[in-house]
């Protein structure tokens, strides 16, 4: 196992580039602080389509579209695409990779999708195995309510640590060699920690951020024994969406282990919307860390703003049946390291 | 119209607070609203049963029968009057029977309004 | 590997958990709620001045206006916003079983009329029918048992 370290962590000799990567999200995430930076606002989030589902799916496929066509490419020229969503089946991901018409490994990963998908892309291209990948993951408020809360019309309140389901894709696009043609020219993928499910017994599904804050602890603290580094190695460590409490509660077990987060962590849920938008503890789902790592993460790397980034996903592995019978909420949060490079 | 403002004011106050113990329900206990609805009629149903709601719907009105907790008593004093007069097929039938108006108009205008509407992004 | 002390933490959750507004949401419960028993009144007392009817009639018609402008505040998108407000003081009146009702018969329009409409449209509000209807039956068998009346 050359290129592993200890108990869960990847090292990527070849450090796969960061070649293009692309956005698109509703007018409620444009009416947050990145509003700007997304590549395509919805005004209609059903997107002309007949159900949300049918939206989301469309998202998913042009996204990647946009991120190839960025770097001069189509989606024939991509090696595999890995992606998912929220819903039943990964459809959204299923129907688009059928109108994309690319080699297809489909994830779910809940929250923690886009992780896994940098995670696995960085595998196949560091191995040899492909030389363009493409990473995407989905989520829309429309779909994940109906499927996992109430009918959108049904008058419910929410409680205070509840967040809001992201309506976005985002695809970052892997490659093995550069090419003048790439958007991003200074961004590699170093290493990245595969997650372990985590449950510390939380049943409450308004209460995610609580539910996956432990994953992430575990993630974090195992791949800096991994690789015998301190916290102070990374300029920035993000999460994909703990939200306010759940942020919180991870400073808070990372400090119980000698880990301080303090002035280095960023959560894309806390990012993604305003306080004033009144969305409690923040924004989830898949796309809120695609669509933040698309839109504002990477060009931080490029930028040099931060020179070294361990960007997490996590996700929360529960189904309504699952919670009704009683279970609770299982975590996990994957892993990818971001280094610049000139 | 003949309007009683006193019982319009006994009707708010008597309504409200039902809801209040609703709302108790939903932040202090982790009840989900479908939970909470199933209580409220049952409640109705039995307090109907023991003869103990009818003085509420008679002091404030719709403020008792409005509630959920109304419905379940409909319920109760439906099926009762109905075993009274037809034993215990009045039983099965006199709950059903009293309350079908406002079951069947939430079939009707469900239909309906899936025809006419669409669910809207929040 | 990584030990966690799931108690523990979760104590610590719940002791830091920030705490849902309760007095503000009662308040808001209690004159939303009430205002609603207020309409209802006003149809029952509109009904009775403009209609002769029988007192079974009366409070089948009121239940049948009140579901109808609950339902008709789904359609148009109204009642989640009166309920994000509101919070009991939509559930508990009868406008919020027709909205239980009638938002899933229009959420899964997409599914075809059959089996997304017509299917789903109990499934928030079903419970209520099964568990008031059955309490009724019992509360009926009960009343001969202890009240007499034809066998």
């Amino acid at each position: 196992m050359k290129n592993h370290r200890g108990k869960r962590t990847l090292l990527f000799p070849s450090a796969p580039h960061i070649a293009s990567a692309a956005s698109i999200v509703s007018k409620t995430e444009a009416q947050g602080p990145l509003g700007q930076l997304f590549d395509m606002v919805l005004e209609d989030d059903t997107w002309g389509e007949d159900s949300f589902e049918k939206a989301e799916c469309r998202m998913f496929e042009e996204v990647v579209r946009m991120a190839l066509a960025k770097m001069q490419r189509t989606p024939a020229d991509l090696d595999c695409l890995f992606g998912g969503d929220l819903l039943n089946q990964i459809i959204t991901a299923n129907y688009a990779a059928r109108q994309l018409n690319t080699p297809f490994l489909g994830l779910y990963g809940a929250c923690s999708t886009m992780a896994e998908s940098l995670l696995l892309g960085s595998v196949l291209v560091d191995g040899g195995f492909a030389g363009r990948v493409a990473c995407v993951a989905s989520s829309h408020f429309s779909t994940a309510e109906r499927q996992y809360r109430y009918p959108l019309e049904m008058g419910t309140t929410e409680p205070e640590t509840s967040q809001r389901t992201v309506t976005g894709s985002g695809c970052v696009i892997v490659t093995e060699a550069p090419s003048p043609d790439d958007v991003f020219h200074k961004i590699r993928i170093r290493a990245g920690t595969i997650g372990r499910v985590v449950d510390l017994g939380i049943t409450d599904a308004a209460n995610m951020g609580a539910a996956m804050a432990p994953a992430a602890c575990d993630t974090i603290v195992t791949h800096l024994k991994d690789l015998e580094r301190q916290v102070s190695y990374y300029d920035l460590i993000i999460t994909g969406d703990l939200g306010r409490f759940g942020s919180e509660m991870l400073f808070s077990l990372c400090k119980d282990r000698g880990v301080d987060l303090s002035g280095r962590h960023i959560d894309c849920g806390c990012m993604i919307f305003h306080p004033e938008q009144n969305f409690h503890c923040g924004g989830s789902g898949c796309g809120c860390s695609a669509v933040t790592l698309a839109a504002n993460l990477l060009d931080k790397v490029e930028s040099g703003g931060v020179q070294r980034m361990l960007f997490l996903a996590t996700g929360a592995l529960l189904s309504p049946s699952a919670t009704m019978q009683g279970e609770s909420i299982p975590g996990i949060a994957h892993a990818v390291v971001l280094e610049r490079e000139d | 119209m003949q309007l009683d403002w006193m019982m319009y004011l006994k009707a708010f106050v008597v309504g409200g607070l039902i809801c209040v113990v609703g709302q108790l329900l939903i932040s202090l206990t982790r009840l989900t609203p479908a939970r909470i609805l199933v209580l409220f009629v049952t409640l109705g149903v039995v307090l109907g049963g023991l003869g103990l709601y009818e003085p509420l719907v008679e002091f404030a009105g719709a403020g008792a029968t409005v509630p959920l907790t109304g419905f379940g008593n409909s319920l109760a004093k439906g099926a009762i009057k109905a075993a009274q007069e037809d034993g215990v097929i009045g039983a099965f039938t006199g709950g059903v029977t009293a309350t079908a108006g406002g079951v069947a108009a939430a079939i009707a205008f469900g239909y309906l309004f899936s025809l006419l509407f669409r669910s809207k992004t929040k | 590997m990584e030990h966690f002390d799931a108690k523990q933490y979760r104590a610590q959750v719940n002791e830091r958990m920030p705490k849902s507004k309760t007095l503000r949401y009662c308040v808001h419960a209690f004159w939303t709620g009430g205002l609603i028993c207020i309409i209802g009144q006003l149809v029952t007392d509109a009904l009775k001045s403009w209609c002769s009817l029988s007192e079974d009639a009366l409070s089948a018609g009121t239940a049948i206006i009140m579901v109808f402008l609950g339902a008709f505040l789904t359609g148009l998108g109204i009642y989640d916003k009166i309920g994000s407000y509101a919070g009991a003081g939509s559930v508990v009146p009868i406008t919020g079983f027709a909205n239980s009702i009638v938002s899933p018969a229009i959420e899964f329009k997409p599914e075809g009329y059959v089996m997304g409409v017509a299917a789903k449209m109990f499934n928030i509000a079903g419970p209520v029918l099964v568990y008031g209807i059955s309490a009724s039956i019992v509360v009926g068998l009960l009343s001969l048992l202890f009240g007499g009346g034809a066998a």
